[in-house]
């Protein structure tokens, strides 16, 4: 009997991310960090294995880089297996042509090798953009039991957003009658999380006809679905509740983190049924010194806290050193806050040093929006850093 | 340097010296410092200097050093060629398990004789320190030795059931050797600190030896009594170095964690390895109180914590003051709870309202699971 896999999943991880500006001048939007410890990757890389899933294609192209470190052999999620496991999908030179993915549905097209060596019955479709805890089981189970061709993952979202999806119109059975990509005026609120399973055989088949359709954008939302549901196939959405966030805008992800706080959090990282699996830092645990003060935040290993610390997230390795003052902040690995300095609504990128008594950010009510600083720069000591403002340099102040 | 040596970690030597916590587990498992092993300190050393083969002897209670050693991946010694070897006893017929460090060594024989390495670094599991084995390593050859011994020069009485005291002379050769030496009160002395370097070859070739005569102590009956006819040199350790050999050094050395020189020395370099859990970062409430604390990953505090290690998953309740204390792992410490020094092992469970005290010479100790 030949080897298979039932479902193989494929992560669409190429996206730039460009709203997140300075966070991924190096680095693809799957590899941000996130919640302390975390890389938005993690959250769907978790849910595969959670949900049974061991092979997983991961398609880069935007500065695949720390990406490919970070995923590795997949170890960290229990993916480094001999058949199966997590294998980085790049673009590749063919016999015939070679060419970047051109869209969601080309990319998944030029790796029809890969997933037909495991000979599935389904394919998952992802992407690296949210975070959310999903059982993708339970899905594979719906598309299974309806007979559908595909099934779609979707949410309720306000109708005043709606615009801004993917909008599915459904019969009461679930069933899909009509898509329409961001539409100006939207029947309904079932918006599409970008997570699709099909059964195998149709998605080759459209994945084909779509190559060969010079009209096609090569997308999944806009080409894809819309032909699979011109020609009769069983489309049915599948109901997701529960969190579920676009990290892909500098306030998004500001929020997400903020999320996690509070004594019922919005979305708790810690929950023992729903491990996400990380790569871990190789640190010890945080010291929390005689002159930190600390509330609502969370706090990563191998940081050391000598100052204050209220609603914030705090990745590893962070130094906050006496006085210095971090208030509505999400901090990544690394960074230095020094003596008396003080980081307000602000987004601090890996080992960016901020100076003594520099000022990063202005206050949420101010409304001046989130202050962002890239990875590796110096914010002088002294300097002041407005709100709102994006910087990928040093900066020593006017 | 890399591969010139292979690496054999003694797990269960010292067990009696510290009771309270070695009832379940191997000295090897003991829970230190937040989120680590003992065993993680020699491991993490060996593997700092290129060893990449490490036999760890095993005698009994080992389920919980298998369960934390798993395939070696998280000290990057899962390997094909070596990597984390156990070493369970062995017996045949007429043998008993090994009652002696000897037996041990001599029940490990086809291992040694397998490797090709030139030198075997043998530690136990009771000492806490980062020491770069390689350079004991290149002054073993430097000098021409049979074996090196580590010492540390430490003050008093040594806690420990079984130590020797070494006299090195100017060229480091050690010339006397004393097992089990009455110690002074504020005397100096060079202790050995359970590290040794020693010739492959050299090694079978005296455990086989000392089997024929019916020798029985490594110490006494190899070490002590050949000082002369050996070459045996001292290597001076001049770092930090935590003895772990009673539960009042236990609590004594786990607290001078919280001191920044210390801390810098042993995790400074951030290479010190050990098993993933992927827990959460901890999170601090509201209401939480802070102070000159060691927190691990996964803890959830509300209340007052200071001058405390807490382990890994530890939650501590609304309205509770825990200060000078040890938390181990998933222990669970309900509101208005007063503790100070106490030791609780993994997974206790604290009531609402419990007040516990012990004293620094005299911390109270909660057995793993209890449920107070």
């Amino acid at each position: 009997m030949q080897r298979k896999k039932e479902c193989v999943a494929m992560l669409l991880a190429g996206g730039q991310g460009s709203r997140l500006y300075a966070l991924t001048n190096n680095i693809a939007k799957p590899a941000v960090a996130f919640g302390g410890k975390y890389r938005i990757i993690d959250f769907p890389l978790s849910n595969c294995i959670n949900s049974g899933i061991d092979t997983v294609g991961v398609l880069t192209q935007y500065e695949p880089l720390e990406l490919n470190e970070y995923i590795g052999n997949g170890q960290p999620w229990d993916l480094d297996r001999s058949f199966g496991g997590v294998h980085i999908l790049s673009p590749y030179q063919a016999k015939k042509k070679s060419s970047w993915f051109e869209g969601t549905a080309n990319a998944i097209y030029q790796n029809m090798a890969f997933m037909k060596k495991y000979n599935p019955d389904y394919i998952l479709i992802l992407s690296g953009d949210h975070i959310y805890k999903m059982d993708y089981a339970a899905m594979l189970k719906a598309h299974k039991a309806t007979g559908a061709d595909c099934t779609i993952a979707a949410i309720e979202v306000p109708m005043k957003e709606a615009s801004r999806f993917g909008i599915l119109n459904t019969n009461e059975d679930g069933s899909i009658y009509q898509f329409e990509e961001k539409p100006k005026q939207p029947k309904s609120n079932l918006a599409s999380m970008g997570i699709y399973i099909f059964t195998a055989s149709k998605l080759f088949k459209y994945l084909t006809e779509d190559d060969e359709n010079p009209n096609s954008s090569k997308d999944f939302g806009k080409d894809v679905l819309p032909a699979m549901l011109n020609a009769g196939e069983k489309m049915y959405s599948y109901r997701f509740q529960g969190y579920w966030k676009d990290v892909g805008t500098i306030s998004s992800l500001w929020e997400a983190n903020m999320d996690l706080l509070g004594e019922n959090p919005a979305f708790d990282v810690n929950d023992p049924d729903w491990k996400i699996h990380s790569r871990n830092p190789l640190a010890p645990p945080e010291y929390i010194g005689d002159n930190a003060v600390l509330s609502n935040s969370l706090i990563s290993l191998g940081c050391e806290v000598n100052g204050t610390v209220v609603n914030s997230v705090l990745s590893s390795n962070v130094v906050i050193e006496e006085g210095a003052e971090v208030v509505d902040s999400v901090l990544m690995a690394g960074s230095v806050v020094k003596k008396g300095a003080r980081v307000v609504y602000s987004i601090v990128d890996e080992n960016t040093v901020i100076e003594e008594g520099a000022t990063v950010g202005e206050d949420k009510e101010k409304n001046a929006g989130i202050a962002v600083l890239g990875r590796n720069i110096t914010i002088g000591a002294g300097a002041k850093v407005a709100g709102g403002q994006i910087l990928d340099k040093d900066y020593k102040g006017e | 340097m890399a591969n010139s040596a292979v690496g054999v970690i003694f797990s269960n030597v010292h067990d009696e010296n510290i009771p309270e916590l070695s009832r379940h587990r191997t000295m090897a498992s003991i829970p230190y410092g937040g989120r680590y092993r003992l065993i993680d300190f020699s491991l993490s050393n060996m593997v700092n200097a290129g060893i990449t083969t490490v036999g760890v002897v095993t005698k009994y209670n080992y389920q919980s050093l298998l369960d934390h050693l798993g395939s070696g991946k998280d000290w990057d010694l899962a390997r094909k060629d070596g990597g984390i070897i156990l070493l369970p006893p062995y017996s045949d017929e007429t043998d008993a398990p090994y009652t002696n460090r000897l037996e041990a060594l001599k029940g490990i024989t086809g291992f040694l004789n397998h490797r090709n390495e030139d030198y075997v670094v043998i530690t136990d599991c009771d000492g806490i320190a980062r020491i770069d084995y390689s350079a004991i390593i290149a002054y073993h050859e430097e000098k021409g030795a049979d074996i090196t011994m580590v010492y540390h020069e430490q003050v008093g009485p040594v806690d420990s059931g079984y130590y020797m005291t070494l006299t090195p002379d100017e060229n480091g050769r050690v010339t006397g050797l004393k097992i089990n030496p009455k110690l002074k009160a504020n005397s100096k002395n060079d202790v050995y600190i359970n590290v040794m370097v020693i010739n492959r070859e050299f090694l079978i070739n005296i455990i086989q030896d000392a089997v024929t005569r019916g020798l029985s102590s490594f110490g006494k009956d190899i070490l002590s009594k050949n000082v002369d006819t050996l070459k045996i040199f001292g290597y001076p350790f001049q770092g930090y170095y935590a003895g772990i050999d009673s539960l009042q050094k236990y609590y004594e050395h786990s607290m001078e964690l919280l001191r920044k020189d210390v801390r810098d020395e042993l995790f400074g370099a951030r290479d010190i390895y050990t098993k993933v859990r992927d827990s959460a970062p901890s999170k601090y409430a509201e209401d939480a109180h802070v102070k000159d604390s060691l927190i691990s990953d996964g803890c959830m505090i509300e209340g007052t914590v200071e001058n405390c290690i807490l382990f890994r998953g530890v939650k501590v309740g609304k309205g509770s003051v825990i200060k000078n204390s040890i938390i181990m792992q998933d222990t669970v410490i309900g509101s208005g709870v007063q503790l100070d020094c106490v030791i609780t092992d993994k997974n206790v469970v604290v009531r609402d309202k419990r007040h516990l005290a012990g004293c620094a010479e005299l911390p109270y100790f909660i057995a793993k699971g209890r449920m107070l």
